[in-house]
């Protein structure tokens, strides 16, 4: 069971959350009609065995979408933070 | 009358001013408050306790803990039936009856300890060797009369009667083990200011202490201690507690026994508990080894330490000519006790000159010594009245009642891997320790190779400082008191193994020497191979007294040293885990929850037969509209189109969206456009994947300028917000839109067919419903009985049709209002197997084409998207491949067989083809239409193929049918929208 200190409620169970998915791919912008961009956002991973940033959403909690840092090796988290950056 | 011929009289850990009555195999007998049911067995001189699995030997009492092989019994009746109990962790309740196991007709005599006989045949690989080579067909034969004779204990087979707790908890510290190592540490952790949870297995604490004598220093600095212990209000002790795995995030799962207080559910577990440590000491303290000899598997043979529990815990002599057998000076320290309390003890020490101060002690107590010397036979044949030691000086033949064996010791790593820390090697103490732990996990004593008690206590205080720390908690502490005990520790002496007879590795599942010799003739080399081979480990007990010995023997076959060889990998539960108790109260019922729409209790009450849709309860069809199903939908349907039907669409997901930026956003979710929607007008929109598969369809309305109303289908309900959500959190935070759930909050129902505006107007006079004030894809707010009522005009099943929102709370009385007033037009409900068919006649698709594999091209709905960019999935969806001429694309299809019928998952070919492989594609969506009177389907097939008026053949190699069918545009009724613009 990953325990995952949510910024905003605390730290919880993994099941209460949702996985998103790898959160170092960069999503092009909503009218980048470049096929390559977008090949490489949906497919291509690099699947590292190490650290890794992924989105989770505490669905059961706050709702936020959220960015952990987790070792994929041991588990262990090394960073929580709200995926939201605020526009300046 | 309590008659114990092998108790003493005085000492132990039992109170003999409370007997307690039991019955084994049905003979009652007696024991203590205080006793396990192992040790009021040897109280009684019960040696012969149940039969192997393989072979069907005799077997006693080997432990004195978990790691018990051999004295497995069952308890319990009806569904209370638990069997494989390890005797040695019951602690015996008043009233106990217990079983032996894998015997048959009795204990004593066994007809099938003939597989004994038949053993060639049984050696390791047996099972692959049968299946695999050419005695597959003989295995057919033989396979009823193999399975009944192995096996242990057989398991009831009425349900559990009892309810289970699983509880979840929290503490800073977790301590696992009780021993003089772990009781240190959770006394410092307390010290320190940590919340402890102190975890035990046994219904006492203490440890290997529990085995010194009770009128000793080691028995009063217990006590002390755990006064002390007691004192704290921040320290759980949890007793009969085994932790059993350990998983990520300092999580445990540990499960309580029961305990003594219902004898029928003795060896019921009463409640698992998940822990969430933030740090944890691991004191789970050390196993003692068996010797591998011929016949080592006799009653009458047990391990030294068990012996002294008997002894010193449990007041029972369990021998009075005993033979010790060692590699290492722990087991003298049986010997001696032994023979203090009268037993007369040999022993014979592998070593050629073990420790003078050993010598010396055993000159002054009276006990012979054999040095050099190891037992080469056994004698007795349902438990040990002989043994014959062999030396290199000495051949002698020993008459015994009792053999006490030790190998050395196994520190218990077991839960420290779980999380797949390899242990490693030491050659100092000839046993693996825990590999380097992650943060926050600590050992202490045994389990580090720290057998000598003064140095556990010290390590154990250490670590519960550290623990504490750890945890964030590091107020002042002091040392433990000290006490004085002499530990007698050293590195076994390794033995070879014996060539020839039976000499027993793992004891409880009958693997031998000579398999192991075996599986590495063959070549199953590897650790792990020889655990699949042999079966080695793989018993209840999960060989925690066999696994080094196995190691050892293959490291020695192979020429190797034992860091070479390894170990197997340990892996949860240390101790078996009944089902049940994992489960908890999520059984039957409860086992997954689900969900009831606002007029769930009124389908119920009339005659709804309900289905499970994802967690929904949903009406499938109404028991008034036919005898079944089939007969129900078709009558449901015609009701539909020709007067009306009212359906209960709740479970519909209901998504407020709303801000400035509202119909930006939207344009950008879904593929077709939205920021042009008036104001009070729906519109059905798809939602693709950013791979440009279709995700999700519905309808959103525009209630104001910066607000929607937005529906999804059922079953992606909860993705879709979460998709929405990740959206504006992560890639469009500039966008000024929030979203939110409604589904709870609206009873939603849909009331279609040709009289609804009829019925509409009956039943809600105060509210203007003509084709002007409300047409197709409009909107209508207003209220009914005080509560927010929306109502808009979509169709699903191509009739006219209007969706009606109220406030959940008022759902069911509008429904029963509904029902009432559209009562003289008809109106009555339907179910979803009648909705599903509606659509199908109308060719909507649903679930079954979108299925996440299909394109908005593929389900002819490119036209919605049109000449639009930078909607999600747009891109995508423009690839090559999705373009090819013989991609998969929705038709029509019509049954053209007099009295035959479609089926959905039929496979669809071309006329006159081969039937075989995938076919050019299949029918996802059949129903029956009462208006064509004939069957009919949606399926996908290959485009370039897709001619209308052509004929294909449906296969159904399931049951073997092939009908023809036509095909045909998927819009089978009113394809001009007559009936839902008028």
């Amino acid at each position: 069971m990953l325990r995952i200190e949510c910024p905003c409620c605390g730290p919880r169970d993994h099941d209460e959350f949702r996985y998103g998915g790898d959160a170092s791919v960069e999503r092009p912008a909503h009218d980048d009609p470049d096929p390559g961009a977008w090949y490489r956002y949906v497919y291509v991973r690099k699947n590292p065995v190490g650290p890794h940033r992924e989105f989770w959403q505490h669905v059961m909690g706050c709702r936020q979408w959220l960015v952990v840092e987790r070792d994929t090796r041991t588990h262990a988290i090394a960073s929580v933070s709200f995926a939201r950056i605020s526009p300046t | 009358m309590n008659l114990q011929p092998k108790r003493i009289p005085v000492g132990g850990r039992i109170d003999r001013s409370r007997p307690v009555e039991f019955a084994f195999d049905g003979k009652k007998l007696h024991g203590f408050h205080g006793d396990t049911l192992a040790s009021a067995l040897l109280a009684n001189d019960v040696a012969l306790v149940g039969r192997s699995f393989k072979y069907h030997r005799p077997r006693g009492i080997f432990s004195a803990g978990p790691e018990e092989p051999n004295a497995l019994v069952t308890l319990g009746t009806g569904g209370r039936r638990e069997p494989n109990l390890p005797a040695t962790t019951l602690e015996l309740a008043d009233g106990m009856a217990a079983e032996s196991q894998n015997r048959w007709p009795s204990l004593a005599f066994d007809i099938q300890s003939v597989n004994g006989v038949f053993s060639p045949f049984l050696s390791a690989g047996f099972y692959y060797k049968t299946f695999m080579g050419p005695t597959r067909r003989a295995w057919m034969f033989y396979e009823h009369f193999i399975r009944k004779a192995a096996g242990l204990g057989r398991v009831g087979t009425d349900p559990d009667p009892d309810q289970y707790e699983v509880r979840h908890a929290f503490c800073d510290v977790a301590v696992i083990g009780g021993g003089p190592a772990g009781l240190s540490a959770a006394r410092a952790a307390a010290m320190a200011g940590a919340r402890v949870h102190l975890i035990e297995q046994d219904f006492l604490l203490g440890g290997q202490l529990l085995s010194e004598r009770t009128d000793g220093g080691a028995a009063s600095w217990l006590a002390t201690i755990e006064a002390e212990l007691r004192g704290f209000q921040n320290v759980t002790m949890k007793p009969r507690t085994t932790a059993f795995g350990i998983y990520d995030g300092g999580v445990l799962g540990l499960v309580e026994q029961q305990g003594d207080a219902d004898p029928d559910r003795a060896g019921a577990p009463r409640q698992v508990t998940m822990l969430r440590a933030r740090s944890i000491v691991f004191a789970a303290g050390a196993i003692e080894r068996p010797l591998v000899f011929p016949d080592n598997d006799r009653s009458g043979i047990m391990l030294a330490s068990a012996a002294r529990a008997y002894l010193n815990r449990f007041a029972v002599l369990p021998g009075k000519r005993v033979v010790v057998a060692t590699t290492n000076d722990s087991a003298w320290r049986a010997a001696f006790d032994l023979a203090v309390a009268g037993a007369e003890v040999t022993v014979a020490d592998l070593r050629p000159a073990p420790a003078p101060f050993l010598l010396a002690e055993a000159a002054r107590l009276g006990v012979s010594v054999r040095t050099g010397a190891r037992i080469a036979c056994i004698r007795g044949a349902h438990r040990v009245n002989a043994v014959t030691l062999a030396g290199p000086k000495t051949q002698a033949d020993i008459a015994c009642d009792l053999v006490c064996v030790s190998g050395g010791w196994s520190p218990t790593v077991h839960l420290t891997s779980h999380l797949g820390v390899r242990p490693i090697y030491r050659d100092d103490i000839d046993g693996f320790v825990p590999g380097a732990l992650p943060a926050g996990q600590f050992v202490a004593g045994s389990i580090a190779g720290q057998y000598a008690t003064a140095k556990a206590v010290e390590a154990g205080h250490r670590a519960g400082v550290d623990a504490a720390t750890f945890s964030g908690r590091s107020g002042p502490t002091r040392a433990p008191a000290k006490f004085d005990l002499r530990d007698m520790t050293s590195k076994p002496f390794r033995d070879h193994l014996p060539a020839c007879g039976k000499a027993f590795v793992d004891f409880q599942m009958d693997v031998t020497s000579s398999d192991i010799a075996l599986a590495h003739r063959e070549g199953y080399e590897s650790v792990e191979h020889l655990k699949r081979y042999t079966t080695l480990g793989m018993g209840t007990d999960q060989g925690k007294t066999s696994n080094f010995s196995a190691l050892a023997a293959m490291a020695a076959l192979r020429d190797a040293t034992i860091p070479d060889t390894g170990t197997t990998t340990f892996r949860p539960p240390y101790t078996p885990v009944a089902i049940g108790a994992l489960a908890g109260r999520a059984v039957g019922h409860h086992f997954k929850l689900f969900r009831r729409t606002p007029m769930h209790d009124w389908h119920q009450a009339n005659g709804a037969e309900m289905l499970g849709v994802g967690l929904w309860m949903r009406p499938w069809f109404y028991r008034n509209s036919g005898r079944d199903v089939n007969e129900a939908y078709v009558a449901e349907m015609r009701m539909v189109r020709e007067a009306a039907g009212l359906m209960d669409i709740s479970t519909l997901g209901k998504i407020d969206v709303q801000g400035p930026d509202a119909a930006i956003f939207l344009d950008r979710v879904y593929a077709n456009g939205f920021a042009k929607t008036p104001v009070g007008r729906a519109r059905y929109g798809v939602m693709l994947r950013d791979d440009g598969i279709v995700f999700d369809d519905g309808t959103t309305t525009r209630l104001s300028e910066y607000r929607f109303f937005m529906t999804t289908s059922t079953a992606k309900a909860a993705d879709v917000l979460s998709r929405l959500e990740f959206l504006l959190d992560t890639t469009w935070p500039e966008l000024r839109v929030a979203v939110t759930s409604v589904s709870d909050e609206w009873a939603a129902m849909s009331i279609a067919g040709d009289k609804s505006r009829d019925v509409l107007s009956a039943a809600l006079p105060g509210i203007e419903v003509s084709n002007e004030a409300l047409p197709h894809m409009g909107l209508l707010e207003s209220a009914w009985q005080g509560k927010s009522l929306r109502i808009l005009r979509l169709s699903y099943s191509g009739e006219r049709a209007y969706e009606v929102y109220v406030g959940a709370s008022a759902g069911e009385r509008l429904w029963t209002h509904l029902l009432s007033a559209g009562e003289p037009f008809g109106l009555k409900p339907y179910g979803v197997e009648a909705l599903g068919a509606l659509r199908v006649e109308k060719g909507h698709v649903a679930g079954p084409e979108i299925d996440g594999r299909t394109t908005l091209d593929d389900l002819g709905l490119g036209r919605m998207a049109g000449k639009r960019t930078g909607f999600v999935g747009d891109v995508l969806r423009r690839r090559p491949a999705f373009q090819a001429a013989d991609r998969q694309r929705l038709v029509g299809l019509e049954c053209v067989e007099e009295g035959k019928r479609l089926r959905g998952g039929a496979i669809l070919f071309k006329l006159g083809e081969a039937v075989q492989g995938h076919g050019h594609g299949r029918i996802t969506s059949v129903t029956y239409s009462p208006t064509l009177g004939k069957y009919v389907g949606l399926g996908l097939f290959a485009g370039d193929l897709a001619i209308e008026g052509t004929e294909v053949l449906a296969a159904y190699p399931m049951k073997k049918e092939q009908v023809r069918a036509r095909i045909v545009s998927p819009v089978f009724l009113d394809p001009e929208g007559k009936r839902l613009h008028g």
